[in-house]
């Protein structure tokens, strides 16, 4: 398969009262096309920076972009003309969907208002560039019809019942689980390479969950688009996705096709996050120690604090990239060759 | 049809509003150290003469009696005879409410006009250059005394550089009368040399009034600017690459005034107060310079007269703006 995007050794820093707090470290990850790859880690690794990073809507002023390249089909968005990328790519060729489902429309404008502004500038019909300069431009009347019924179909698709009135309803008129629907619904209709969802269930019940993810990847699928899908919640990420990366304290661990990276998990940190997962009748066993300030961040691998393998040298040197059978690669000096769940 | 019943419930409050307005400046105007009718009399009247005027405008009854009796004429719409002008206060008032509504209504247009995008630009350039000097203006436009600001204006722009009349509404004769306000009458008669001549009177009245207004729309616009901005809409809208233009004008915008145009409504109320002062600076011929003239004289009808206006206009600007705001934030109508 073809590579999408690769991230290589970004680090982003995030200005904070004690000093720039070094939110991402020398992150990497690769996305191929047609694949759902899960991001997972724990709340505050750095999972929603890296989706904000490849998306190119950090924070402005706090937040800094100090090395690495996100390099999208190609082309280094990080070095490209942010108009263009915002014109041609953002809402483009990569679409996001937002954790919570419920804040993420404008309260005030009808959902329809809503889709079709989106639809004026991101439809697949609509002509690339143009610029800030055409806010005040019509909407072609012929593709407006035209972008109108492919909102029906993809709303059909996302299994809104009634599209045609659901969209003259307002945003508080759905559920929370109609208006991720929704989300998805919008996230497809620029027909995107990627879409970015940023734990896009975690808002809903977890009844709702399971459908929702059923539906992303059945309807990504049939489309062959690749999604990157950030999580805190293992079991979401066994799901759906075909390769899971885990990332620590902003750098990644482990990335390995899903079923290797729950069958035979190579790197310490994931092991210990797979055991804190509840299973029925096993105990839930939490991970020794603290979650590192970012602020002065541990050295080398920044696990080895916390890590029971750790030796002189974890703490002296990041450990490269360890190619292990099938595409798993793990960043570990001392990776763990066992079955999942044979710790001690 | 929400819109229908909310409408009807807050009319259903205009005259229990209204009657605790009345009986409030009613009994302030009582209980004021000053006896109208000694001044009405005139220096050379014996205290008999006097007391023969008191019983005969009826103020030697007692309070209560005055009042129910002022309540019950004022439902018929007659709200007595001014003591000096001799004239129905009703008369007074509609001959000189035109001024102060014209004078007000492009102060407010004059405010929401320039505050809101000066809001909204002052959001987006946070700490810019536009920003200090914006903060400067709204602050000193909280802190200035508007009579003050009426002077200096009157000092520079009057006196100094000639560009603008001193005071008054008009020099020479009133377009045809049609709806007593000068500029849309100038308009319909086509008379666009008086319209000049009556934006010229307007213009520093006109500033001076809408200067606070002004400032507090700048600092709500900011405020509810930042504040939507930090909206997870907002994000969702920069990361699907919408145009920024699109996002600032009508996303966030939108939702910034729904609280703005509430403040609106309150503006109104500081508008009309303000009036009176701006009225007798600049000598403006509306029912502000009537109610400081009335108050000196210890008028009461005409006092109270322009109480009852001005709190009735002020309910229905509240009414208005209650209905507006539900048009701005479509969730109050279904919720």
């Amino acid at each position: 398969m073809a590579e999408l995007l690769a991230v290589r050794g970004l680090r982003v820093d995030f200005a904070t009262d004690r000093g720039p707090a070094q939110v991402l470290d020398g992150m990497n990850l690769d996305i191929e096309t047609g694949e759902v790859v899960g991001l997972v880690g724990e709340s505050g690794c750095g999972k929603t920076t890296l989706a904000r990073a490849i998306l190119g809507i950090l924070p402005e002023g706090a937040a800094r972009i100090r090395a690495g390249e996100v390099r999208f089909k190609g082309t280094d968005l990080l070095r490209e003309d942010p108009g263009a990328v915002n014109d041609r790519v953002r809402g483009r060729a990569i679409t996001f969907i937002p954790q919570d489902p419920f804040t993420s429309f404008s309260p005030v404008f009808p959902v329809e208002t809503q889709i079709m502004d989106l639809m004026k500038w991101k439809s697949p019909r609509a002509r690339n560039g143009g610029g800030p300069a055409s806010i005040l431009a019509r909407y072609p009347r012929a593709r407006h019809r035209a972008d109108r019924e492919a909102v029906l179909e993809i709303l059909r698709a996302v299994q809104i019942p009634e599209p045609a009135r659901a969209l003259r309803r307002l945003p508080h008129e759905f559920s929370g689980g109609q208006r991720q629907r929704l989300m998805i619904a919008m996230a497809l209709l620029p027909r995107p390479d990627l879409i970015i969802a940023d734990e896009p269930t975690t808002a809903l019940d977890v009844t709702i969950q399971a459908q929702i993810l059923r539906l992303l990847r059945a309807l990504v699928k049939e489309r062959g688009v690749s999604v990157l899908f950030t999580t805190h919640d293992l079991g979401t990420a066994h799901e759906i996705c075909d390769r899971v990366v885990v990332m620590y304290a902003g750098q990644e661990m482990e990335a390995a096709p899903t079923d290797a990276f729950f069958g035979r998990p190579a790197h310490p940190y994931t092991r210990r996050l797979l055991m804190s997962v509840p299973s029925p009748g096993g105990e839930i066993r939490d991970i020794p120690g603290e979650v590192p300030s970012l602020v002065a961040p541990p050295s080398g691998c920044r696990f080895h604090p916390r890590c029971d393998y750790a030796t002189a040298e974890c703490r002296d040197v990041r450990p490269a990239l360890r190619a292990l059978a099938g595409a798993h690669g793990v960043r570990c000096h001392h990776p763990v060759d066992a079955p999942a769940g044979a710790d001690p | 049809m929400r819109l229908l019943a909310l409408a009807l419930h807050r009319l259903a409050w205009f005259a229990p509003t209204l009657l605790g307005l009345l009986v409030v400046t009613f009994v302030i105007s009582r209980i004021i150290p000053a006896d109208p009718v000694a001044l009405v009399a005139g220096e050379t009247a014996t205290p008999v003469q006097v007391e023969a005027l008191r019983r005969e405008l009826g103020y030697d009854r007692p309070l209560p009696v005055q009042f129910v009796d002022y309540v019950v004429r004022l439902v018929r719409g007659d709200m007595g005879t001014s003591l000096f002008t001799r004239r129905p206060i009703v008369e007074d008032l509609r001959h000189r409410l035109p001024a102060t509504i014209e004078l007000t209504v492009v102060a407010m247009v004059v405010s929401v006009l320039a505050g809101i995008p000066l809001g909204v630009l002052s959001a987006l350039w946070r700490n810019s250059l536009l920003d200090h000097a914006l903060r400067v203006v709204t602050v000193s436009g909280l802190a200035i005394a508007s009579f003050w600001l009426g002077i200096m204006l009157q000092l520079l722009f009057a006196m100094r550089l000639g560009w603008t009349p001193l005071n008054g509404r008009l020099q020479g004769f009133p377009p045809r009368s049609l709806t007593g306000f000068y500029l849309v009458d100038a308009c319909l008669t086509w008379d666009w040399a008086t319209f000049g001549t009556a934006l010229l009177h307007l213009a520093l009245p006109a500033a001076t009034l809408a200067f606070p207004a002004l400032a507090t729309l700048v600092r709500f616009t900011r405020a509810g600017v930042l504040d939507v901005m930090q909206s997870n809409f907002v994000l969702y809208e920069r990361a699907m690459g919408l145009p920024r233009p699109l996002i600032v004008w009508k996303y966030i915008l939108r939702s910034a005034l729904t609280s703005t145009v509430t403040q609106i409504g309150l503006l109104f109320g500081i508008l009309l107060a303000g009036a009176v002062v701006t009225e007798a600076v600049f000598d403006w011929p509306g029912i502000g310079t009537y109610a400081v003239n009335s108050i000196l004289r210890s008028d009461y009808n005409a006092v109270m007269g322009f109480t009852v206006w001005a709190g009735a206009i002020f309910i229905v600007v509240n009414l208005l703006v209650d209905v507006a705001h539900t048009l701005v934030d479509p969730r109050e109508r279904t919720t």
